[in-house]
């Protein structure tokens, strides 16, 4: 089990101040984006992460890669703790843990060649004496990768603004995948995409991670994505893991009330389950996640809520078959 | 069939770039009947908007233009009327939201001022009573506390909350048809179900016809009546809800259709995806749009753009495929 776990995240929270007055800044506040979640994942696997917009998915992704320093808790990559590694170590696993962003337009330098944005990643390493390529092999690299993933060799000297949407992810797929690393932080890599392309690059991620033996934390907000990509699923409210299962187990047997009301409530393609379906639809919106909070988080919106969840923080529990909730209905 | 309020016929919308004319709206026809609710589906680029921006003669001119085509509303022409009729109709009798709530509000007023304009402007009634109007849409739409709620900015409402702002705009002066642009775009699930249930209820309630243009077949699937399937400014394929996800005839709606995961079939199986990308709309050749990309593509695909086949009322395709059988 410990061998072939490749991420643990112990306690992560990620607190962003909240600041008052100009020129002597004082901390009034704090944004909890995350707020204590334990996870791992194993090697080869596929994590899935959804939550809704604002319930601490992206920063969790960015905590993991170090972009935030996180306010508490521990990212083990390999069993080092990277909120505490030397910068050296720290640069030796970013190696090995790479990301794909969602908006293909923003991602990537305008002013940089395709083949320069995939051969970045090398550069910098090889600058950095961490990698042991020429230039000629990291031209090759990168005229490899591009292939690899479903690009024209030919085009490495076209800019991003020639490329369309779902060629501009693929270039972000290349260049993640430029170091050979272990760990894919893919955030949101298809909601900026056309439904046909979607389906493209979901199927060019799947191909890679056999190819490569890689381990993804896919984040989305689409279920169905989700479900289709993961193995298991994390679902995320308000910087808190309400729910933990194998993906198949999730829609067939949701427990927490919101993963339920979540389920529920994504559309799906077709007329006749539409119409015999039952929504549970929630009211109200997501609380600011700029309080501490002393009961459940999904209080304030649950149609299951007891007395005791006002005043009591569920904790994340296993129900057998590694399906865990944090809910208080369920002993 | 007295009951159709809106007929659209072979509606044309080009724009002059320098890189060419493009195509955006290249003759598009579709009726839509009282009450009815219309979902136009496609993907960016396919002319959804550009349609239903023509429509409400939205169009910034130049580039843009509209080059053919007419739009019967009500025994006229929208294209004929003058800028000043066109404004007593749009906000009226034709209202529209946006896919996003935040830049379709002004963020300097207040909603009250935002609403109460529109319904003393349309409506004639005095501001007390277009205040009162004001209060009871929003809480029709659902917003808790309309009387102090109607004082407050964009900015101190959520998203989803800001999108019931725009419905009950858009709904303040009974209009006859509601176009929802992506009105559940930008806006998480569990807040997208609570928008298209009020948008649902509210077009029963008060016998609004919708036109529900979106990409995602999911929130078509629930709630439209008529489907049309647009690609690369034209529809290629039209019929009643069921007959579209249950017996999809082009090949576009078919791999649409193969290529979006359900939640409900899980599988681990290589999704469908449909090669190739979309194509640019500029200087399109006179042949089927889809060929590049269609695994049932003939020889006379890549010439000729296919016919409108009709298989009884209101179903359409534009596929060659089709016109073989007959």
């Amino acid at each position: 089990m410990a061998e072939k776990t490749l991420l643990q995240v112990k306690d992560l929270k990620m607190h962003f101040p909240i600041e008052e007055g100009i020129v002597i800044k004082k901390q009034v506040g704090a944004i909890r984006a995350i707020d204590g979640i334990d996870f791992q994942i194993e090697k080869g696997e596929t994590l899935g992460l959804v939550g809704e917009s604002g319930c601490g998915k992206s920063t969790t992704a960015r905590c993991i890669a170090q972009l935030h320093k996180p306010t508490g808790g521990e990212v083990l990559y390999n069993g080092v703790d990277l909120c505490n590694a030397t910068e050296n170590d720290l640069l030796q696993a970013r190696k090995g843990i790479q990301m794909v962003f969602q908006d293909p337009y923003a991602s990537l330098n305008p002013r940089m060649t395709a083949g320069n944005i995939i051969a970045e990643p090398m550069t910098i390493y090889r600058q950095r004496r961490m990698l042991n390529m020429s230039k000629k092999e990291i031209t090759e690299r990168v005229e490899d990768l591009m292939e690899k993933v479903g690009l024209n060799r030919h085009f490495k000297n076209r800019y991003p603004h020639e490329f369309s949407g779902g060629q501009r992810q693929r270039i972000g797929v290349a260049r993640a995948l430029a170091l050979n690393p272990k760990l894919i932080l893919a955030d949101e890599p298809v909601s900026a995409l056309d439904v046909s392309i979607q389906s493209q690059i979901l199927n060019l991620l799947a191909d890679l991670q056999k190819e490569f033996d890689l381990t993804f934390l896919f984040i989305a907000h689409d279920l169905a994505v989700i479900q289709h990509i993961s193995t298991r699923v994390a679902v995320m409210y308000l910087g808190k893991i309400v729910e933990i299962a194998k993906s198949e187990d999730l829609y067939k047997k949701p427990m927490h009330p919101y993963t339920e009301a979540l389920m529920s409530a994504v559309p799906i393609p077709d007329p006749d389950v539409e119409r015999n379906r039952k929504r549970i639809i929630l009211t109200g919106d997501v609380p600011s996640p700029d309080q501490e909070r002393h009961g459940c988080y999904f209080y304030d919106r649950c149609p299951k809520r007891l007395d005791m969840c006002k005043n009591s923080i569920p904790q994340l529990k296993d129900h057998g078959d590694k399906h865990q909730v944090a809910c208080h209905l369920y002993k | 069939m007295s009951d159709v309020i809106l007929r659209v016929d072979d509606l044309k919308t080009y724009f002059n770039t320098d890189d060419g004319i493009v195509k955006a709206v290249d003759g598009v026809s579709f009726e839509l009947k009282k009450g009815e609710m219309l979902g136009i589906v496609g993907e960016s680029g396919s002319g959804k908007s550009v349609t239903n921006l023509s429509l409400m003669k939205l169009i910034p001119s130049p580039p843009g233009k509209i080059m053919n085509g007419t739009a019967m509303f009500d025994g006229e022409n929208i294209f004929d009327m003058s800028d000043e009729e066109i404004r007593k109709l749009r906000g009226n009798r034709i209202g529209m939201i946006f896919q996003d709530p935040m830049t379709s509000l002004n963020p300097f007023l207040r909603i009250s001022t935002q609403m109460i304009e529109t319904i003393v402007l349309h409506q004639k009634l005095e501001k007390d009573a277009a205040r009162n109007r004001a209060v009871e849409m929003l809480e029709m739409v659902g917003i808790p506390n309309p009387e102090k709620r109607i004082n407050d900015y964009p900015h101190q409402f959520s998203g989803g909350m800001r999108q019931r702002v725009m419905i009950a705009m858009a709904l303040s002066c009974d209009p006859e048809i509601l176009i929802a642009d992506e009105p559940t775009s930008a806006l998480d699930v569990t807040i997208q179900a609570q928008i298209i249930e009020v948008i649902q209820e509210l077009s029963r309630k008060l016998n609004t016809a919708v036109i529900m243009i979106t990409h995602d077949l999911g929130v078509v699937a629930g709630i439209c009546d008529t489907v049309c399937v647009m690609y690369a400014g034209r529809i290629v394929e039209k019929g009643t809800n069921d007959e579209i996800f249950k017996d999809p005839k082009h090949p576009y709606t078919q791999g649409l259709i193969k290529s979006v995961p359900r939640l409900d079939q899980p599988s681990k199986e290589r999704l469908f995806s449909i090669d190739g990308q979309p194509p640019n709309v500029i200087d399109l050749p006179e042949c089927c749009p889809f060929h590049p990309r269609c695994d049932k593509a003939m020889a006379k695909c890549k010439n000729t753009y296919p016919p409108l086949t009709t298989f009884g009322e209101g179903r359409e395709v534009r596929c060659w495929l089709y016109e073989e059988d007959k």
